[in-house]
C-alpha cells in the first residue's frame, strides 16, 4: 500500500499550505512546491524498488501481481468494496505527468493570485490528489470516489479565483461531470451485481470484473454509461460544451489543471475499463465512437478558428485534439493506443503551456481577446518565441511529441478505418491554421506603443523551459515514453482484439 | 410489568422524568440556564439507557416493541435532540419574554418521537405522533409576537390535524378487516383467507384495503411532506423558529418515517401492488417537485425544505424494491435506516448553522446573503456546512453517498430503471442549488453583518456532527454490519 503515501503526502500537503498562509504570506507556494517534490522523491523511492526487467514484461491484465505495484485492503466488505491501489506503466505515465503539470500550474499561479493564497494552493493539491487516485485505484467504487472528489476542489478553484462568469463556468463544469459521473455509477453498480450473482460474492475488484459473461444487449448499456461518463471529461463531441467554459472562466493554474491532466482521465478511464470490461459491446460500439472522435476533430478544429478569445481558442483546440484520442482507443492496436498515450502527454505539456502564456498575458493586459492584442513580441520576447514554439507543438510539425502522437493514431486508426482516418487528418491541416492566427493575433502584427508589459520571470521561464525540453525529448526520442507504456497496451491488445 | 419491562422502557421513563422536573423547576424558579442543564441531563440520561439495551429485543405490551433497529433510531433521535437544545440555548438566550417551556416541549416531543419509533401498535403510533406533533405546534408557534411563525403554527395544525384524521380513519378500517391493531396481526389479518387479496378475495374487503391504505398512505405523506402532500413543508419551516426548524426535518421526519418502516415490513405490505405503486408515484413526484422547486430558493429554511421533500422520495426507492428483493421485504429496514441517519445528520449541520446565523443576526430567517463570505469569516463553520452541502449533493466521503450508493443497489437489483433515472435527474438538478450555496459561502463578504461566532457548544455539535457525516461515509462498514445483523 505504498502508493497511498503519494496521495497522504498530497492531501496533507494541501492542508499544510492552508495553515501556512497564516505564517507568511506567499509561504503556501513554496509548501505546495515542497510536498509535489516530496511526492515525486516517494514515487521514485517506490520504483526503485522494482527490479528493471519487471518495467519491460508484458503484465497480465487479470493478474495483479504482473503489475510493477499492487497492493489490497478491505474497506467496506459489506459490498466488497476495498481500498485497491495499483500502478503500471500507463497509470505511471500519467502519475509523473500530474506530479509535473502540478509544479507547473503552482508555478502559473505565483504572482497571479492575491486573494486567499493558502486556500487556493489546497485547492490545487486537492485536486492533484483527486487525480492521481483516480490514476491508481483499481476498485471501481474507489476509482468513482476520486472522480468525484477530485471535482469539488477543482469546482472551488474556477468558482473562487475565476473570471468574470465563473459561477456559470464552474456550476456547469460540475454539473456535467456528476450527472455522467451518477450514470456510470449506476454501470458500476449494475456490472459488480451481475458479477455478484454469478460469484455469489461482492466485489468492486477491476480483476474480478474483468471476467464478466454479461449477455450483449446488457453489456452494451453497461459499456455506455462508462462510456458517457469518461467520454463527458474527455471531452468528446457532443458532450464537450461545458469545457470552453470552464478553461476560459478558470484562473491559470486551473485551466493548466484542467487541461493538462483533468481531461486524461477520461482518455484514462476509456482504455483502462470501458475496452477492457466490456470488449464485446465495445467492438459493436468503436464505428460510433470513431465517428464521435472524427467529428470531434473536425468540430473542434472549425469552432477554435472562430474564436477571438485566446483562452477558449486553446480549449476549442483541446476538443479537436482528444478527438485523437478517441479515435486511437476505439481503433485498438496497438500503434493507436500508443498514438493515444502519447497524445496524452504531449497534450497535457503543450496545452498546460499555452494556458499559461494566456494566463500570463491576461494579468499582464486584463484580456484575453485577440484583437486587443497584437506585436507583443516586440516586449515580451522571450514569450513570444515560447508561443511560438509551443502553439508549432501543439499543430503538430514534426519534432515535438504532439506529432509523433497524431501521427501514430492516424497510422493505427488507418488499418481499421482508412476513410476516417482521411477525414481526421484534416484535423491537422486545420490545426495549422487556428494555430497560426493565434500566433499572428497575438504576438505578431504591429506593436502597440502603448503596451509593454514585463516579460517572463525566471520562475516562469524555467517551467517552460521544462515543457519545452519535454516535448522536444517526446518528439525526438519517443520511445523513452514507448517504452513505459508499451508492456500495458501489448497485453491489453493481446487479451482483447477488437 | 417485569424488570426487563421497565428497563426496555427506561428511555421514554428518563424523559418523562426529565420533563416533570422541568415542569417543577419552572414553577418555582425561572431560569434559562438551569433549564437547558436539566434539559441536556435528561437527554444524556436517556442516551445513557439507550446505549444499555442496545442489544435488548423485547416486547413490553402490545404496544411497544424495543429492538435494537428502533434503538439505533432512538439514539440518532435523542443525540440531535440535545445538539437541539444546546442550539436553542443560543436562539432563546437574546430573546425578550420567558423561554424556559421551550425545553420543556422539546423533551416532550423527544418523547413521541421514541415512542413512535418503538411502536408496534397503531395506538402507540398514533400516541407517539400526537405527542411529537402537539408539543411542535407550541414550539413552532414559540415567538408568538411574530406574525411568520404564527401563520406557520396554524398552517401546520389544521394540516397535520386533518392528516392525523385521515390516518385514523384508515387505521379505523385496516381495524375493520383485520380486527387488530397489532402490527403482527395484521399481517395475519390481511393474510387470512376471508381478506386474502387476489381476485378471490371478497369484493368489499378489497374496497376497504384500497380505501383504508389510500388514507394511510395520504396521512403519512402529509408528516413525511412527500409531494403532493408537501405544501405545508416550505411554508412551516420558514416561519418556524430555526432550532424548531431542524427538529422537524430531522427527528420528526425521522421518527415518523422509522415508524412506518416498521408498519411496512412487519405488515408486509409490500405483497400490496396498490401500495406499492402509490409509494411509487409519490417518491416520483416528491423527487421531481422537490428539486425543481429548490432550483430558485433564496431563503434557506425553504430551499432546505424542498430538498428534504427530494430525499424522502430517494428513501422511498428503498421501500419500493425491497418486496422484489426479498419475499418479506426485510431489506428495506438496513438501507432505509443508513439513508435516513446519514440524511438527519446532514440536515441538522444545516439547520443548525441557520439557527446559529439567525441568532446572530436576530433574524428569523437566513437568505442566501447572509452566508456570504462565510468561507473567509468562519472558515470552520463554512467547512462544516460544505461538507454537509456536499453529503446532501451525494458526493463520495460522505454519509449521503453511502446511503445514495445503498439505494442504487437496492434499485438495480430491483430492475426500478424508472425510479433510478428519476433519481439521477434528481440528483442532477440538486447539484445546482447544493452548489449555490456554498459558492455564495465563497463569494466576498459584502455586507457588513456580523462576524458569526456561535458558542462553544454549538461549534463543537456542529463539528461533532460533520465528523460523523464524515465518519459515516469513509468508514461506512460497522454501521451496515449492526445494521444487518439486527435486522
Amino acid at each position: 500500500m505504498e502508493l497511498l503515501n503519494l496521495l497522504i503526502i498530497l492531501f496533507i500537503g494541501g492542508a499544510a499550505a492552508w495553515v501556512g498562509e497564516h505564517f507568511s504570506k506567499g509561504l503556501s507556494r513554496w509548501i505546495s512546491l515542497l510536498f509535489i517534490a516530496v511526492a515525486a522523491v516517494s514515487l521514485l523511492e517506490m520504483l526503485s524498488n522494482i527490479p528493471a526487467p519487471t518495467f519491460l514484461k508484458d503484465p497480465i491484465t487479470k493478474d495483479p501481481t504482473t503489475w510493477l505495484i499492487h497492493g489490497r485492503a478491505d474497506w467496506i466488505p459489506r459490498f466488497g468494496i476495498s481500498f485497491e491501489l495499483a500502478l503500471d506503466g500507463l497509470s505511471l505515465l500519467l502519475v509523473v505527468l500530474t506530479l509535473f503539470l502540478g509544479a507547473v500550474s503552482v508555478i502559473a499561479s505565483w504572482d497571479e493570485i492575491d486573494k486567499h493564497q493558502g486556500f487556493f494552493q489546497a485547492n490545487i493539491m486537492w485536486t492533484l490528489t483527486g487525480v492521481i487516485g483516480v490514476f491508481i485505484a483499481l476498485d471501481l467504487i474507489l476509482f468513482f470516489l476520486f472522480w468525484e472528489v477530485m471535482l469539488v476542489p477543482m469546482y472551488l478553484l474556477i468558482a473562487i479565483w475565476g473570471h468574470e462568469d465563473k459561477a456559470k463556468a464552474a456550476m456547469k463544469f460540475f454539473i456535467f461531470t456528476q450527472v455522467s459521473g451518477l450514470l456510470m455509477l449506476l454501470a458500476m453498480i449494475t456490472l459488480a451485481i451481475f458479477v455478484k450473482d454469478a460469484n455469489g460474492y461482492w466485489s468492486f475488484s477491476y480483476f474480478d470484473l474483468l471476467d464478466n459473461n454479461l449477455t450483449s444487449s446488457l453489456a452494451t448499456f453497461i459499456m455506455l454509461g462508462f462510456f458517457i461518463g469518461f467520454t463527458v471529461k474527455l471531452p468528446g463531441f457532443p458532450f464537450h460544451t461545458w469545457l470552453p467554459d470552464a478553461h476560459t472562466q478558470a484562473p491559470t493554474a486551473g485551466s493548466v489543471i484542467l487541461a493538462g491532466i483533468l481531461l486524461k482521465t477520461g482518455a484514462y478511464g476509456l482504455i483502462r475499463f470501458t475496452v477492457p470490461l466490456f470488449p464485446e459491446a465495445s467492438i459493436a460500439f468503436a464505428p460510433i465512437a470513431i465517428l464521435l472522435g472524427a467529428s470531434g476533430v473536425v468540430y473542434g478544429a472549425i469552432l477554435a478558428f472562430g474564436q477571438t478569445d485566446f483562452k477558449r481558442l486553446v480549449a476549442y483546440s483541446s476538443v479537436s485534439h482528444m478527438g485523437f484520442v478517441l479515435l486511437g482507443v476505439f481503433a485498438w492496436n496497438a500503434l493507436a493506443i500508443q498514438g493515444a498515450v502519447m497524445q496524452l502527454v504531449a497534450h497535457g505539456l503543450s496545452t498546460a503551456a499555452l494556458f499559461m502564456i494566456a494566463g500570463a498575458l491576461q494579468h499582464r493586459l486584463h484580456t484575453r481577446d485577440l484583437q486587443k492584442m497584437g506585436g507583443l513580441w516586440q516586449s515580451m520576447p522571450r514569450m513570444g518565441a515560447l508561443a511560438m514554439f509551443f502553439i508549432a507543438a501543439s499543430l503538430g510539425l514534426p519534432g515535438m511529441g504532439n506529432f509523433i502522437a497524431e501521427f501514430l493514431v492516424l497510422a493505427g486508426l488507418f488499418q481499421v478505418y482508412p476513410w476516417l482516418a482521411v477525414v481526421s487528418s484534416a484535423g491537422l491541416i486545420t490545426g495549422a491554421i487556428y494555430s497560426l492566427k493565434l500566433i499572428q493575433e497575438s504576438f505578431q502584427g504591429a506593436p502597440d506603443d502603448t503596451l509593454t508589459p514585463p516579460d517572463f520571470s525566471a520562475l516562469a521561464m524555467s517551467a517552460m523551459i521544462a515543457m519545452l525540453i519535454g516535448l522536444i525529448v517526446l518528439g525526438i526520442f519517443p520511445q523513452l515514453v514507448l517504452d513505459i507504456s508499451q508492456p500495458v497496451i501489448n497485453a491489453l491488445t493481446s487479451e482483447i482484439t477488437l | 410489568m417485569t424488570g426487563t419491562d421497565f428497563l426496555a422502557l427506561s428511555p421514554i421513563i428518563a424523559l418523562a422524568v426529565g420533563a416533570s422536573v422541568l415542569l417543577l423547576q419552572i414553577a418555582f424558579l425561572r431560569n434559562l440556564k438551569l433549564t437547558t442543564g436539566i434539559t441536556v441531563v435528561t437527554f444524556l440520561a436517556c442516551l445513557f439507557f439507550l446505549f444499555y439495551i442496545t442489544k435488548l429485543n423485547h416486547q413490553t405490551t402490545p404496544l411497544l416493541l424495543v429492538d435494537p433497529l428502533s434503538t439505533f433510531f432512538s439514539i440518532v433521535f435523542v443525540l440531535c435532540a440535545c445538539i437541539t437544545t444546546f442550539i436553542s440555548y443560543e436562539y432563546l438566550k437574546n430573546r425578550p419574554g420567558r423561554n424556559d417551556e421551550f425545553f420543556l416541549l422539546v423533551v416532550l416531543a423527544t418523547m413521541g418521537s421514541i415512542v413512535l419509533t418503538y411502536a408496534t401498535h397503531l395506538a402507540s403510533f398514533i400516541l407517539g405522533l400526537e405527542l411529537m406533533g402537539i408539543a411542535l405546534y407550541g414550539l413552532i408557534a414559540y415567538p408568538h409576537q411574530d406574525d411568520m411563525s404564527l401563520e406557520a403554527a396554524i398552517k401546520y395544525l389544521v394540516l397535520s390535524g386533518a392528516s392525523s384524521a385521515a390516518l385514523l380513519f384508515g387505521f379505523a378500517l385496516l381495524y375493520a378487516i383485520t380486527g387488530s391493531l397489532f402490527f403482527p396481526d395484521l399481517l395475519s389479518g390481511l393474510a387470512s383467507p376471508e381478506v386474502a387479496v387476489g381476485p378471490q378475495s371478497p369484493f368489499w374487503a378489497r374496497q376497504l384495503i384500497l380505501l383504508g391504505s389510500a388514507l394511510i398512505l395520504a396521512g403519512i405523506s402529509f408528516k413525511l411532506s412527500l409531494a403532493p402532500f408537501h405544501m405545508w413543508t416550505p411554508d412551516v419551516y420558514e416561519g418556524s423558529p430555526a432550532p424548531i426548524t431542524g427538529f422537524l426535518a430531522t427527528i420528526s421526519k425521522g421518527a415518523v418515517f422509522a415508524a412506518t418502516l416498521r408498519l411496512y415490513v412487519i405488515g408486509e405490505f409490500h405483497n400490496f401492488p396498490t401500495i406499492v405503486t402509490g409509494l411509487t408515484i409519490l417518491s416520483i413526484i416528491s423527487i421531481l417537485v422537490g428539486n425543481l422547486l429548490a432550483l430558485r430558493q433564496e431563503n434557506i429554511k425553504r430551499l432546505l425544505a424542498y430538498s428534504s421533500i427530494a430525499h424522502f422520495g430517494y428513501l422511498l426507492i428503498a421501500l419500493i424494491a425491497a418486496g422484489t428483493l426479498t419475499p418479506n421485504g426485510i431489506s428495506a429496514i438496513e438501507p432505509s435506516a443508513y439513508y435516513l441517519a446519514g440524511y438527519i445528520f446532514t440536515t441538522l449541520i444545516a439547520t443548525g448553522l441557520i439557527a446559529a446565523i439567525s441568532s446572530s443576526n436576530n433574524e428569523e430567517n437566513a437568505n442566501l446573503s447572509d452566508i456570504a463570505g462565510l468561507f473567509w469569516k468562519n472558515p470552520l463553520l463554512a467547512l462544516c456546512l460544505s461538507v454537509s452541502l456536499l453529503s446532501l449533493a451525494g458526493i463520495p466521503l460522505t454519509a449521503g453517498f453511502i446511503g445514495k450508493l445503498y439505494i442504487f443497489q437496492m434499485g438495480v437489483e430491483a430492475g426500478a430503471w424508472l425510479l433510478l433515472s428519476i433519481l439521477i435527474i434528481g440528483s442532477g438538478i440538486g447539484i445546482y442549488y447544493y452548489l449555490r450555496l456554498i459558492f455564495s459561502m465563497t463569494t466576498d463578504p459584502s455586507s457588513s453583518r456580523s462576524t458569526l461566532a456561535p458558542a462553544l457548544p454549538v461549534t463543537v455539535s456542529l463539528i461533532t456532527l460533520t465528523i460523523l457525516v464524515l465518519y459515516l461515509g469513509i468508514y461506512p462498514q460497522p454501521l451496515m454490519e449492526y445494521l444487518l445483523w439486527n435486522t
